[in-house]
């Protein structure tokens, strides 16, 4: 069977910039593509050639079956023949119409009545009750959001485009509606591509990450698979973390979480609204190590390992530990001759709980 | 009171402001909002008559309209009478002496509108056409109010355009700006000094009564 949509794409700019979109959404189903880079990276411009409201000028776009867009056939199906909701990054909310009159906008080919029941089944989706006459400018930042994505969902779009969707909110906000947002989603049943910047935006969120960096993708795939395996050095450096794994929570008490990962037992603090998986993110340099069997310490997570790579970085040595998954850790070159580190060698990663990070991931 | 003049130069003021509202939304649109390169090239064509002396811009009108040029030849087969000198041409020639006072406020307020809000609602399935009715055209209509009222305004009082091309006809293109005029040269002071106070009565009547409307009425109108 053909992807549900198929993006091979570029968009020149005059003055220069080039944006090349190469990446696909395998199903038509429930699923989140994240596109994730830095800013300048090209993100926006392939979410807009996807909306219709930039024209590629070479290649092709192909979703469902239909060609949206087709540079050599001259063929470019414009944003109101495409099914689609696009959330831009500044929402867009009609400034002279009620929250419920926005909602409705797109709604023209209904009944008045239909019109009215979708308009109060949003409105009940994303517990915007009671605010219904009121206009975008007497909303709060997180009303307008959910306002906006209620107003891009509401004509049931084939395809979902949201641009930074939470980056105009305060940061109490954004953890809050992130949880949400996927949960929406996940109702919904709509492929869903998404740009951010936010790491923790991306895996808490995603299911497929596409890595874009100076107006190309560098890899794209299963997030965790991208996370695990960067294919180049560019794209670790723009995913940050050495360490990102996938882990069952097991428990949770006095603030502090266990995580099954592969063999190994992690012990994390909690960062509240934890479900049943959620992604275990470590620095290098928050992971010591100790040669053979390790002494009394404070560092609340001692996991048995092998050493399987070590590539020295300047004054840095990075080690690749396999402890049951392949952890990350950065040493300096002398602790690394002062305890005489080789490749196989058994040695002991010691963690401290509150150097790692959790995201949850449901 | 020369009312012939002034029923004329209302009929003229309306005629050419519904004109210059038809021919002005789209023309300002396009300004606001294309990304052509050579848009400036068509502002300055729609600035010119700011600046033109009107004998200059008469003068051109006069002789494209003359039975000499291929528009005044095909005008005369149709009509069998010349545009030149007849209120038809004096309406041609206030559309386009008025049209940068339309189109200018007009395309400031549509430039005014948030791109990102036509996008909006191309996204959720409202052509271009129905996006300018139900968002450009609420979100700016004090913008479109005040081109309107002022190629009324600027049409009432135009003088040295109406003279190269309509010449000085009562009934068909004596317009009241002439009237004053004729009536100064005939050293009728008094006549002269009561249609010069009723052209200013109105004038400032009218702009009182726009910005006066704008200030009230700050919201957005919802047309459908």
């Amino acid at each position: 069977m053909d992807p549900h949509l198929t993006c091979a794409a570029e968009r020149r700019f005059p003055d220069g910039m080039r944006v090349e979109a190469r990446f696909e959404i395998p199903t038509p189903g429930f699923s989140v593509t994240v596109l994730f880079g830095p800013s300048g990276s090209g993100k926006t411009t392939v979410l807009r050639l996807l909306a219709g409201l930039e024209r590629p000028d070479a290649g092709r776009i192909t979703c469902g079956g239909t060609a949206w867009a087709d540079a050599e056939k001259g063929r470019h199906l414009p944003p109101q023949a495409r099914n689609l909701g696009f959330l831009s990054q500044a929402y867009d909310l009609f400034p002279h119409l009620s929250l419920a009159a926005n909602l409705a906008y797109g709604l023209g080919g209904l009944s008045a009545a239909a019109r009215t029941a979708r308009v109060a089944e949003l409105v009940a989706l994303l517990g915007l009750e009671g605010l219904e006459d009121r206009h975008p400018a007497q909303l709060s930042g997180g009303q307008r959001q959910r306002a906006a994505l209620g107003r891009t969902l509401a004509r049931r779009p084939s395809l979902l485009l949201l641009d930074e969707p939470l980056s105009a909110l305060d940061r109490p906000a954004q953890l809050r509606l992130r949880q949400e947002l996927r949960q929406v989603l996940r109702r919904l049943e709509v492929p869903t591509v998404l740009v951010t910047h936010d790491r923790a935006e991306a895996l808490q969120l995603g299911d497929r990450l596409v890595v874009m960096d100076g107006g190309r993708v560098c890899q794209e795939g299963e997030i965790q698979r991208v996370f695990d395996r960067p294919t180049d050095p560019t794209v670790a450096r723009i995913l940050g973390v050495e360490t990102v794994v996938l882990g069952r929570v097991v428990d949770v008490t006095d603030g502090l979480a266990t995580l099954a990962v592969g063999e190994a037992r992690i012990l994390a603090a909690d960062p509240g609204s934890l479900g049943t998986r959620a992604y275990v993110c470590i620095r290098g340099e928050d992971v010591l190590v100790e040669r053979g069997e390790p002494g009394p310490s404070t560092a609340r997570n001692r996991l048995r390992g092998r050493i399987t790579a070590l590539l020295p970085e300047g004054p840095l040595v990075r080690l690749t530990l396999d402890c049951g998954f392949p952890l990350e850790s950065l040493v300096t070159r002398h602790a690394c001759t002062d305890l005489g580190l080789v490749e196989g060698e058994a040695v002991t990663a010691l963690l401290k709980a509150s150097a790692i990070h959790l995201i949850p991931h449901d | 009171m020369d009312w012939e003049a002034i029923r004329l130069s209302l009929r003229l003021a309306t005629l050419t402001t519904l004109a210059l509202l038809a021919l002005g939304l789209p023309l300002a649109y396009w300004l606001a909002f294309t990304r052509r390169r050579w848009k400036f090239l068509v502002e300055a064509v729609v600035a010119l008559p700011l600046v033109l002396p009107p004998t200059v811009l008469g003068f051109y009108l006069l002789v494209a309209m003359g039975s000499r040029s291929p528009v005044g030849r095909a005008y005369e087969a149709l009509t069998g009478h010349t545009l030149a000198f007849s209120f038809e041409g004096l309406l041609a020639a206030s559309i386009l002496y008025s049209l940068p006072f339309t189109v200018q406020p007009f395309a400031a307020a549509f430039a005014a509108v948030d791109r990102g809000l036509l996008e909006a609602s191309w996204c959720l399935g409202e052509s271009r056409a129905r996006t300018f009715l139900r968002v450009v055209a609420p979100l700016s209509w004090a913008g479109i109010l005040t081109g309107m009222v002022l190629s009324f305004a600027h049409t009432l009082g135009e003088f040295g355009v109406v003279l190269m091309v309509g010449g000085n006809l009562p009934g068909r293109t004596r317009t009241v700006s002439i009237a004053v005029y004729d009536q100064v040269q005939a050293m009728d002071y008094g006549a002269a000094g009561r249609t010069a106070l009723l052209l200013l009565g109105v004038s400032f009547l009218v702009l009182a009564f726009t910005y006066g409307l704008r200030r009230a009425q700050r919201k957005p109108w919802t047309l459908i």
